[in-house]
C-alpha cells in the first residue's frame, strides 16, 4: 500500500538507486520508497552477466546480477518499500511525483527529499547519423545484451560492432559464446574507448579483429542487415579513400557512447552541465533544486560500478538528512488559520522559535464589518492564547495582534493557531 | 630452448599493464612493465596454463526468465571454454534458483563448480 508522502524517493533500482536507497534509511530516513520501471529491481546491471563487479568495493570479482543482489537483499531487509513495474511520468520542483503502473494505477507521490538514479541511454543510430538503408539487424548493443541475457533470443548471427566501449566489446564475446561470428568491432578513435582488460579477454582471446580509425560508411539491406560498409577514417573523420570495405553481416550493433537520462530532471527544473550532460551537483550530490539530488550514471558516466554504487550512498546519506531536517523545521511550525470573521491572516505561518526572541506581530482582515466593541481573540481550538480590545472592526482597515513572547510555552504544545474577530 | 621475449597485456586489474615476458619456454627469466606484484604472477600463469573465469547463461523452466545467468567460481583453462558453453547448453533448472546454487559440479576435468549468479523466483 503506496503512502501518499515519503521522506525519500528514490527513481531508479540500479547500483545507484539501491545504495541510496539502503544509506538513505541508515540514515535514519523513515519512509523510503524505490520506483523502478522493470519487473524487478536491480537495472542495468541484471543484463550485465559479465564478472568484474564489486573488486574495488567488496574486493570480490562478481557478476552483474550477483553484485545487484546484494544490495537488493539489503533493500529488503532495511524495509525499503518499492513500486515495481511503475513508469515515473514527471517531477515538480516541489518534489511532487506522477507515477503510473499497471498495478497502482496512476499515483501522485510527495517526497520530502528525491534521489534521481536514471542511468542513461545509448545513443543510437539517428544520433551517430549513420548512412544507408533501414533495415532490421541494427541494434544498441545494450538491446542486443537484454536479448541475449534476459530474454533468451540471439540478435543475429554474424555481428559487426561499431564502437570499443565496454559494453560492445563485452557483447562481442558474449556473442562469440552463443554461435555468433563477430565480423570486426570498428572504433573511429585512434584509441580503444573501453578497458584494455576487456579488449584482451573479449577480442584477443577469440581472434576478433579490432580497427581503430574506422566506422561504418553506409548500411547496406533491405529487409536484413545484408553488410556494412567499413571505411577508415582520417583526423577529421573524413573517410580516407581506397579504405572502402564491405562486410557481409546480418547485425550491427552500436556501442557509441551513452548520455544521462535526464528527461526528468529537467521537468523538475533540474539544471544540466553541457559538458557531462547530467545535473550540477554539491558535494552531497545535491542538484540546484533543493531536495533533489541525483546519482550514479545519470550525473556522468562512470568506469567502474564501485564508484556508482559509492555516489548512491553519498546522495541517498544527502536526501535523508535533508528530509529530517525538513521534517523538524514542519515540527516547529505552527499555523495561522483565519477563524470566525477572518478572511486571512499574514504570516501564514510561524516558528515557534520565534517567540523566543520577539513577540510576534499578526496581521489580517476581517469578513464583514462589526461596529461596536470586539475580541481579537487567538486560540489554539481550546485554550485562549492571547485576546485583544478594539472598539471596532471594518474590512477597510486592517486588523493587527500580537502574539507575546510570555506565550512561547503554550504555542509550544500545538500545531495550530486560530484568529478570530467577533463581538465583545 | 632459447629466450623469447612475449608481450602480453595484464587483465588482473582495469589498469591493464603492458607486460614484456623473457621467457625460455615456460620458465620466466624477467617480467617487465608491472606496476605491482600481481603482474609476474599473471604472466607465469599466462604462459603455462592460461586460465579466464566465464559467465553465460543457462535454461531455466517456470521462472520469472526463460535464462538465469551463471558463472564460474574460479577461473578455467582457457582451452576448455567452448567445451564448457557446450556442456552448460544441455543444462535445464527448475525455477526457483537461488544465487550461489551449483548449477554444474566439476566442470571440464576442474574441480570448479559452475554457480548461479542471482536468484530467480518462480511464477
Amino acid at each position: 500500500m503506496l503512502k501518499q508522502k515519503y521522506d525519500v524517493i528514490v527513481i531508479g533500482s540500479g547500483p545507484a538507486g539501491l545504495a541510496a536507497a539502503v544509506e538513505a534509511k541508515k540514515t535514519g530516513a523513515e519512509d523510503v520508497l524505490i520506483i523502478e520501471r522493470d519487473r524487478e529491481l536491480g537495472g542495468i546491471l541484471l543484463q550485465c552477466i559479465h564478472n568484474g563487479f564489486g573488486v574495488e568495493l567488496l574486493k570480490e570479482d562478481l557478476p552483474g546480477p550477483a553484485y545487484a543482489q546484494r544490495y537488493i537483499e539489503e533493500v529488503h531487509e532495511s524495509g525499503v518499500e518499492t513500486l515495481l513495474d511503475a513508469m515515473v511520468l514527471d517531477i515538480s520542483p516541489s518534489r511532487h511525483i506522477y507515477a503510473i503502473s499497471e498495478w497502482s494505477g496512476f499515483a501522485e507521490l510527495d517526497a520530502r527529499a528525491i534521489v534521481l538514479a536514471m542511468d542513461c541511454r545509448e545513443r543510437t543510430r539517428a544520433q551517430i547519423r549513420l548512412r544507408g538503408s533501414r533495415p532490421a539487424g541494427v541494434y544498441t548493443a545494450g538491446t542486443a545484451q537484454r536479448f541475449t541475457n534476459i530474454e533468451g533470443s540471439l540478435p543475429g548471427e554474424r555481428i559487426v560492432i561499431l564502437g570499443s566501449g565496454d559494453i560492445g566489446m563485452i557483447m562481442a564475446r558474449r556473442l562469440t559464446f552463443e554461435g555468433a561470428k563477430v565480423e570486426r568491432v570498428l572504433e573511429i578513435m585512434p584509441f580503444l574507448t573501453g578497458l584494455t582488460r576487456n579488449y584482451v579477454q573479449c577480442l584477443l582471446d577469440f581472434d576478433i579483429p579490432l580497427q581503430l580509425r574506422h566506422t561504418v560508411a553506409r548500411i547496406i539491406g533491405n529487409r536484413r542487415v545484408e553488410a556494412v560498409e567499413a571505411v577508415q577514417v582520417d583526423e577529421k573523420w573524413q573517410p580516407v579513400e581506397g579504405t572502402r570495405e564491405i562486410i557481409p553481416c546480418d547485425t550491427l550493433l552500436l556501442s557509441v557512447g551513452l548520455i544521462p537520462e535526464n528527461e526528468l530532471s529537467k521537468k523538475a527544473g533540474v539544471l544540466l552541465d553541457p559538458v557531462t550532460n547530467g545535473p550540477f551537483v554539491d558535494q552531497g550530490m545535491q542538484t540546484n533544486v533543493p531536495g533533489i539530488f541525483a546519482a550514479g550514471n545519470v550525473v556522468h558516466v562512470y568506469d567502474l560500478v564501485d564508484w556508482v554504487t559509492e555516489a548512491g550512498f553519498v546522495a541517498g546519506r544527502a536526501a535523508a538528512k535533508y528530509a529530517i531536517a525538513q521534517r523538524k523545521r514542519v515540527a516547529r511550525q505552527v499555523k495561522l488559520q483565519a477563524g470566525a470573521n477572518v478572511r486571512y491572516v499574514v504570516p501564514h505561518v510561524m516558528d515557534k522559535e520565534a517567540l523566543a526572541e520577539s513577540d510576534q506581530k499578526l496581521q489580517m482582515r476581517v469578513v464583514s464589518p462589526i461596529e461596536g466593541k470586539v475580541w481579537v481573540q487567538v486560540t489554539d481550538g481550546e485554550n485562549q492564547i492571547v485576546r485583544k480590545g478594539q472598539r471596532y472592526a471594518r474590512p477597510g482597515e486592517m486588523v493587527t495582534v500580537k502574539i507575546p513572547q510570555k506565550a512561547y510555552d503554550e504555542v509550544q504544545k500545538t500545531d495550530r493557531l486560530t484568529v478570530n474577530v467577533v463581538a465583545r | 630452448m632459447a629466450e623469447e621475449v612475449t608481450k602480453i597485456i595484464c587483465i588482473t586489474c582495469p589498469m591493464g599493464c603492458s607486460l614484456e615476458v623473457t621467457h625460455d619456454g615456460d620458465t620466466v627469466t624477467k617480467v617487465d612493465g608491472a606496476s605491482c606484484k600481481k603482474g609476474a604472477e599473471y604472466a607465469l600463469a599466462e604462459l603455462t596454463d592460461p586460465r579466464r573465469m566465464v559467465t553465460s547463461t543457462v535454461k531455466v523452466a517456470g521462472g520469472l526468465h526463460p535464462l538465469i545467468p551463471v558463472y564460474t567460481a574460479a577461473p578455467i583453462p582457457k582451452p576448455r571454454i567452448f567445451d564448457l558453453l557446450a556442456s552448460l547448453r544441455q543444462v535445464e533448472l527448475q525455477a526457483p534458483v537461488k544465487v550461489g546454487q551449483v548449477v554444474l559440479a566439476s566442470v571440464v576435468g576442474t574441480d570448479v563448480d559452475v554457480l548461479a549468479s542471482r536468484d530467480l523466483p518462480a511464477v
